[in-house]
């Protein structure tokens, strides 16, 4: 048994033309047993930024609210928000400090700059980037995600298809993974809209 | 340092912190195991030639059997005339090779010299020998300082070496054995880097860890010339993509549009949806 | 270290049935820890006309087990007069598998071909024999990247549908292969062991068996 699926996740972030999709599924578990089926993996840290943390459901909670509580204190001093690869950057830092005790955690960001460029990166609990120019998944089962992406990523989609991209990625990934699913929920953020969908799954 | 609940304690004084090592320890004593940190089961390598150095990595990063990064960069500046090459795990390299090369850009400030490769290694050495090969780096270093070019190797434990060419990694056999045939004393630019080149590929095909493409680096006492991706050698084979998936394919609960992302630079500090009280509710 | 009779040498096999073909498909990289020991190797067995046997895990068990399907197969053609059916291989196999419960084969076969209705049949198995009758399945170090997208994909009927049904997916067989090959391009992207190239069998009444090769990433 390993902590990593101790509550179950799946996380995927993809980018297109001008933006950036962030998806997770909604079950809290322990081990088989669900909990809830509305528990959010993704937090959103601005308009346009989501960070969504994979792992130990408690190390996630007690996390979101470190970063919350550092991007605020960042706007008040620098009155602007954190620009995405920053923010992954201040993430990266935080996990290393714990570098012989660490969060267990895996978190993607999703974001687009100023300009709409989009940024997408991962990190293993050490806080190890990986920052990609098409996607990037964890959770509980990386390769069911994985061969998704693979299969179905196609570069500069526009927004809604972004959408049904991501969508079906993620419905399809977490079909075959016992620890996740029960419904997703999927954040798309572009320079000129924003929206987020709830995602009919499979209850089993 | 332990952190307490009060917020103004959140600037703590630098280096790790072991706050979670208790909780850890007692969960792997429940018989719950700990996350697989993404390893760099790598290919690096380096080799002197007659006016400076090359080293050279592959590009694939990998969690167990599966490949986490297609493309990442090992070579890691240092110094601008010293670079240097990481395998073992990915936050190591990155952090290790990060940290020194700040404390090396004080240095130069102080100091109002350029840096010399010497203190790069003993800087990484003495780091790697505090935590007792715990912090699992697996160094390449390389560079051109005013005593002319050097190639170390690094070891997590923090012992080195000072050779004319070397390898590193799961694939540093591979490379190794071209190296040894390949090998001759004052090379030529153009030679160093065909045989580095031809020593990344032998571990990107033969070692199942290393993978993708190569990147180099050359030093010379002019400057460094980073070049990444010279070679390419695994572009996919089959590039069809299954047709699209039409709008609407997907079953909607619910949507809600969003603010649309303001380009403003005002910020107002918000509190935040599903906040610590909602979030504490589901007893 | 303690010395094993086990190995696990990797790769990847899919099969799927369709209304009157049916493919069966492997990768050709045999390797064992980080090395690769060679990079043409079949996992395939055409056991005879009509019926294909995948087998991903252990390549020393995979040759035996082949030589004793083979061999068996072929006593069953001089009795009988006829090629044994796919169907009647599926149990053969599982029984092969089962018998060896408490030293088993460590292979994880696929077994494929066309049935009575010229209907493609596949079977998937656990080590010891556990098999079922599906539309589609895979094995191997892959699998967990491919599966999701031959679910996808396939758009065979879901498995919780009552009546059951024999779940063979509505794709023409060239949408079929064209799925192979994106599924085991992506396999091949992410895991370590799957490469090199993929072998493509496919069935049909009219051609009989065909074999296609795929080029695949060699690192």
């Amino acid at each position: 048994m390993s902590i990593s699926t101790y509550n179950g996740a799946a996380i995927i972030a993809m980018s297109g033309k001008d933006c950036v999709a962030i998806g997770c599924d909604l079950r809290l578990g322990i081990q088989n047993q669900t909990l809830a089926t509305d528990f959010k993996k993704v937090y959103k840290i601005h308009d346009r930024l989501y960070l969504g943390l994979a792992g130990l459901a408690t190390d996630a909670l007690t996390l979101n609210q470190r970063f919350q509580f550092k991007h605020n204190m960042y706007k008040l001093r620098e009155e602007r928000n954190m620009k995405p690869a920053t923010f992954a950057h201040m993430v990266s830092k935080t996990l290393y400090e714990k570098r012989f005790g660490p969060y267990f955690v895996e978190p993607v960001i999703a974001g687009i700059d100023d300009d709409g460029t989009p940024y997408i990166t991962g990190m293993d609990s050490l806080g190890a980037m990986e920052t990609s120019k098409d996607f990037m998944v964890a959770g509980t089962a990386p390769n069911s995600l994985w061969g998704v992406c693979e299969s179905f990523y196609r570069p500069n989609l526009g927004a809604d298809d972004l959408f049904e991209t991501i969508s079906q990625c993620l419905l399809s990934g977490v079909d075959r993974d016992a620890l996740s699913g029960w419904g997703a929920v999927v954040y798309v953020i572009a320079k000129d809209k924003s929206f987020v969908r709830t995602l009919k799954g499979r209850m089993d | 340092m332990a952190s307490s609940g009060c917020l103004v304690s959140e600037q703590k004084p630098n280096g790790f912190d072991f706050d979670l090592c208790k909780r850890n320890a007692w969960l792997e004593k429940q018989g719950l195991q700990t996350l697989k940190p993404w390893s760099t089961g790598t290919t690096i390598c380096g080799v002197v030639y007659k006016d400076g150095v090359v080293l050279g990595a592959d590009t694939r990063s990998t969690a167990g059997e599966t490949v986490a990064d297609k493309n990442c960069e090992k070579i890691h500046y240092m110094a601008p005339n010293i670079y240097c090459c990481g395998a073992g795990t990915a936050a190591d390299t990155e952090n290790v090779t990060g940290m020194i090369s700040s404390q090396l850009e004080l240095h130069r400030f102080r100091t109002n010299r350029e840096s010399r490769v010497v203190t790069s290694l003993t800087l990484l050495k003495s780091h790697l020998f505090r935590y007792q090969g715990y912090i699992s780096a697996a160094l390449v270093l390389g560079g051109v300082d005013c005593k002319g070019p050097h190639l170390f190797t690094v070891f997590p434990h923090g012992s080195t070496d000072a050779l004319p060419f070397c390898t590193m990694g799961s694939g540093s056999l591979n490379a190794m054995a071209v190296y040894e045939s390949g090998y001759k004393e004052d090379m030529s630019k153009a030679e160093a880097m065909e045989l580095t080149k031809r020593a990344i590929r032998a571990g990107i095909f033969n070692d199942l860890g290393s993978g993708s493409n190569v990147d180099l680096c050359v030093i010379t006492s002019e400057g460094a010339e980073y070049l990444r991706n010279v070679d390419m050698p695994n572009p996919r084979t089959f590039t069809a993509v299954p047709k699209p998936f039409a709008r609407g394919t997907t079953p909607v609960l619910k949507s809600k549009e969003l603010r649309v992302p303001s380009l403003e630079s005002r910020v107002t500090i918000e509190s935040q949806e599903g906040d610590v009280a909602t979030a504490m509710d589901t007893t | 270290m303690s010395w094993s009779p086990y190995d696990l040498n990797g790769g990847t096999c899919i099969a799927i049935g369709g209304e009157g073909y049916c493919i069966v498909a492997a990768s050709t990289r045999l390797s064992t820890g980080f090395s690769i020991l060679t990079a043409d190797k079949s996992m395939i067995l055409p056991v005879n006309s009509k019926c294909l046997i995948a087998s991903a895990g252990f390549d020393g068990d995979r040759s035996q087990l082949h030589k004793v399907l083979t061999f068996r197969s072929e006593n069953y053609e001089h009795f009988h007069k006829k090629p044994m059916s796919c169907p009647a291989m599926a149990q053969m196999l599982g029984n092969t598998l089962y018998y060896k419960r408490f030293f088993p084969y460590y292979t994880f076969n696929l077994c494929a071909g066309l049935d009575d209705q010229g209907l493609g049949c596949v079977y998937t198995y656990d080590a010891i024999g556990s098999h079922e009758r599906v539309g589609y399945s895979c094995q191997g170090s892959g699998k967990d990247l491919v599966q999701p997208v031959l679910d996808n994909q396939l758009k065979a009927p879901s498995i919780l549908e009552l009546p059951p049904k024999v779940a063979v997916t509505s794709l023409s067989k060239d949408e079929a292969i064209e799925t192979v090959k994106i599924a085991f391009s992506a396999a091949s992207e992410r895991d370590i062991y799957t490469g090199d190239a993929v072998e493509i069998f496919v069935m049909t009444p009219e051609h009989g068996v065909q074999k296609e090769i795929l080029p695949l990433r060699r690192d």
